[in-house]
């Protein structure tokens, strides 16, 4: 992971909180919308926020798109939820609102998710008969403990060396 | 009736949510890294390959009908429930479809991941 890579991920995470805050917004200004009045729909657009909010949306569909294109969609989705969190912050220091322990509880859980995920590799490793790599290789590493990395290691170490010396 | 009209509209949200999910990351993964696509060849080219693969307008076309679906949820129940219910269930949507579907390998790191991720944003409702 690049530190271009984060960038993208948090872009993801700001462009799709700040979106769905400004749609939410002009939505509820514009009213409801009746099965029998489609078009009401459409005329929703004229309406700065919402069309603010497709404008973020299509932002973060780009940079969306481009982390898929690296990533995979199980890794992506839990590492970019901090946007709810970011939300409920907003919230919080930004507008002054109540957030509930049980809210804190549900940030807590969010931040432990994508901690979770961040931990891991963010691409599974298909299996490339031509390339020789074991599938999952970051994963597989990842398990390993640390003794049984070092002691996989000393033996290859060894006969390097003792290749050398001949 | 409501009610009904609500959770109609969450299934919906979550059911394409996940369609548009899994179809536009087998696009992009078909199309490849575009940082690297667009140093060796160019932006027309990372362009032209995302545009020409059929997968990216299916899955354009299922995230639109969720989003649709979003907007007539959102006028016909609270913001509160929709968001939160459509956001959690479609994380443990996804880690399946993504499972079964992409042949991501969804060990038990990603599971625990998704299951706290959807309990949190349930809770976030709250």
């Amino acid at each position: 992971m690049t530190f271009r890579k984060y960038l993208v991920l948090a872009g993801v995470t700001v462009f799709a909180a700040a979106g769905d805050s400004m749609l939410s917004h002009g939505m509820k200004q514009t009213g409801n919308i009746s099965l029998h009045h489609l078009p009401s729909v459409i005329l929703a657009v004229r309406n700065p926020w919402v069309a603010v909010g497709i404008l973020l949306l299509l932002a973060f569909f780009a940079s969306y798109m481009n982390s898929l294109s690296w990533a995979d969609l199980t890794y992506v989705l839990p590492a970019t939820s901090l946007g709810y969190v970011l939300l409920a912050l907003v919230a919080k220091f930004a507008l002054h609102e109540n957030v509930s322990p049980m809210r804190w509880l549900g940030i807590a859980l969010i931040s432990g998710g994508v901690g979770f995920v961040a931990g891991g590799p963010a691409l599974t490793e298909h299996e490339h008969p031509h390339e020789g790599k074991s599938p999952s290789f970051d994963s597989a590493q990842d398990k390993l403990p640390e003794k049984d990395v070092a002691r996989s290691g000393a033996p290859a170490a060894e006969v390097v060396s003792g290749g050398v010396q001949q | 009736m409501k009610s009904a009209y609500t959770w109609g509209g969450i299934v919906a949200i979550v059911f394409a949510s996940v369609v548009g999910d899994v179809l536009l990351a087998r696009a992009m993964k078909q199309v490849g890294d575009v940082h690297a696509l667009w140093r060796r060849a160019g932006l027309w080219t990372v362009v032209s390959r995302i545009l020409g693969n059929p997968n990216f307008f299916l899955g354009l076309t299922a995230m639109a009908v969720a989003f649709f679906s979003l907007l007539f949820s959102l006028s016909w129940g609270d913001v509160s429930l929709v968001a939160p219910a459509a956001a959690s269930l479609t994380f443990i949507g996804n880690a399946f479809a993504a499972k079964v579907f992409l042949h991501e390998k969804v060990d038990r790191r990603r599971w625990i991941a998704a299951t706290l991720v959807a309990a949190g944003v349930a809770l976030l409702a709250g």
